[in-house]
């Protein structure tokens, strides 16, 4: 339980070690005043996000999701982001079918020099999520399974 | 000459310089069909092909990799041979393709609500029109139309799109376009319903993984993430979530993929309307990147490519 309950939300972030990690950094270090409900989760290139990371997250509990990697063409991969690119947006438009707002989930670029766009992002996402409220929940496992619940 | 006995004689003649082909023959009772795998000439006799062959017979195909196998296939399934094909997940050359015009196959789901849970069906006649079934030594009368699977209405490769050999005259797609009407349809409910409906209907499922299990594009065998330890995606616990997160990751990897030939929802025995999901992949990627899995045996499925300005995709500036 966080210690602000009911004014903070759960909100993952996946960030790119090589710009949006540093973008974020840069922000940090330029003491920009950032929203504290991302929790930031750093992997080495926007490309190694599975679609299927953000879908779990969103199913276990998360308000929201935010993927950042390097602009396109700027990758230290060389070409990480252009993948990632077709996979999340395949992604984000199949979310309404699953009766999950589509909103709850975005990705962007933001390179490591930009802690001012950095500060922007994480803003708006923030708010973004705060506009939709609390994610729809599935509940206890044994609120679920009546069998479950007889033998707790 | 009917299509049954031309794909007979053309099977029987190819059949020595080939392992097995498969088909269909009838099952456990006149209203199910099996496959059949076909060693030996009289195995031939057996063959059925009508709206009752719902199987798809490319689902055994990345199995069978090694030997020379042939193939009787409807539309659909041709498209699961050509996707097959395409990931270079088969070998062209070990595949003898009997294609034949498909009129469309019965859902058997829709025969039972329909007429009720009839039990053992003793004879089934078939026509163009109407399935006329012997039970208990009544008869039930079903049109066509009533029963007919949903993906076949709105069909547009009816005749195999690859064939070494083909029975029959080609015929008329049922539809020249999808529209995906169901789909929009489906969207039009508030989020909160479609986040209730999947979870009431992922309730129901008891994780057999039938549905992977018929999948044609589901080639991971022992490697399907929904049963490894590591990376543990999915646990062991009967939840709606651990449901609902395997038919997110099916979805997902079919994405660019799915041939729509309907066999995860076919397979369900509890009936999960499963196909929707994948109807909606396919949809944005018809949207996204124009394109249609399994047509072109040349084509590279989109989310294995990319290009450097992506016509289709907004990157919202902010």
């Amino acid at each position: 339980m966080p210690a602000l309950a009911g004014k903070e939300l759960r909100i993952v972030g996946f960030l790119c070690n090589w710009c949006s990690y540093g973008g974020a950094d840069t922000a940090g270090v330029g003491r920009f005043s950032q929203p504290t409900d991302l929790r930031i989760i750093r992997v080495p290139c926007s490309g190694r996000i599975n679609p299927l990371f953000v879908a779990k997250t969103l199913l276990s509990g998360a308000d929201g999701v935010l993927v950042s990697g390097c602009h396109p063409r700027d990758c230290h991969y060389a070409e990480g982001n252009f993948y990632a690119r077709r996979r999340l947006e395949v992604f984000k438009r199949f979310l309404p079918t699953m009766g999950i707002d589509p909103d709850r989930f975005d990705y962007t670029w933001v390179s490591a020099s930009e802690g001012q766009r950095w500060q922007k992002v994480v803003t708006t996402f923030t708010e973004q999520i705060h506009k939709l409220g609390p994610a729809p929940r599935f509940g206890f496992a044994h609120e679920q399974n009546p069998a479950t619940a007889a033998a707790c | 000459m009917t299509i049954l006995t031309q794909l007979k004689e053309q099977i029987t003649a190819q059949l020595p310089k080939l392992d097995m082909v498969i088909g269909w023959e009838q099952g456990y009772d006149a209203l199910h069909a099996t496959p059949l795998f076909m060693r030996a000439a009289e195995d031939v006799e057996r063959l059925q092909v009508g709206p009752l062959s719902v199987h798809n017979t490319a689902t055994y195909l990345t199995g069978l990799r090694n030997k020379k196998v042939g193939l009787v296939v409807k539309g659909c399934d041709s498209r699961a041979v050509v996707q097959l094909q395409q990931e270079g997940l088969i070998d062209r050359e070990n595949v003898v393709v009997f294609g034949f015009p498909c009129d469309g196959v019965a859902d058997l789901t829709k025969v039972r609500r329909l007429i009720g849970d009839i039990g053992r069906v003793e004879e089934v006649e078939a026509t163009s029109t109407e399935l006329r079934l012997r039970v208990d030594g009544r008869e039930e009368q079903v049109a066509m139309s009533d029963v007919l699977a949903d993906k076949c209405r709105r069909c547009q490769y009816p005749n195999a799109l690859v064939h070494d050999h083909f029975a029959g005259k080609p015929r008329e797609p049922h539809a020249t376009s999808d529209d995906y009407s169901d789909v929009q349809e489906f969207e039009s409910q508030s989020l909160e319903t479609r986040f209730e409906h999947w979870k009431s209907e992922m309730s129901r499922c008891i994780r057999c993984y039938a549905c992977r299990n018929a999948c044609p594009m589901c080639v991971c065998r022992d490697h399907c993430i929904a049963q490894s330890r590591d990376p543990h995606w999915v646990t062991q616990d009967d939840m709606v979530r651990e449901k609902w997160m395997f038919q997110v990751i099916h979805a997902m990897h079919l994405a660019g993929r799915c041939v729509e030939c309907g066999e995860c929802q076919r397979a369900c025995p509890v009936d999960i309307p499963i196909l929707a999901l994948k109807r909606k992949m396919n949809k944005e990627i018809k949207e996204v990147f124009n394109y249609d899995a399994g047509v072109d045996p040349q084509a590279i499925p989109p989310l294995l490519s990319f290009q450097v300005e992506e016509e289709n995709i907004n990157e919202r500036g902010w």
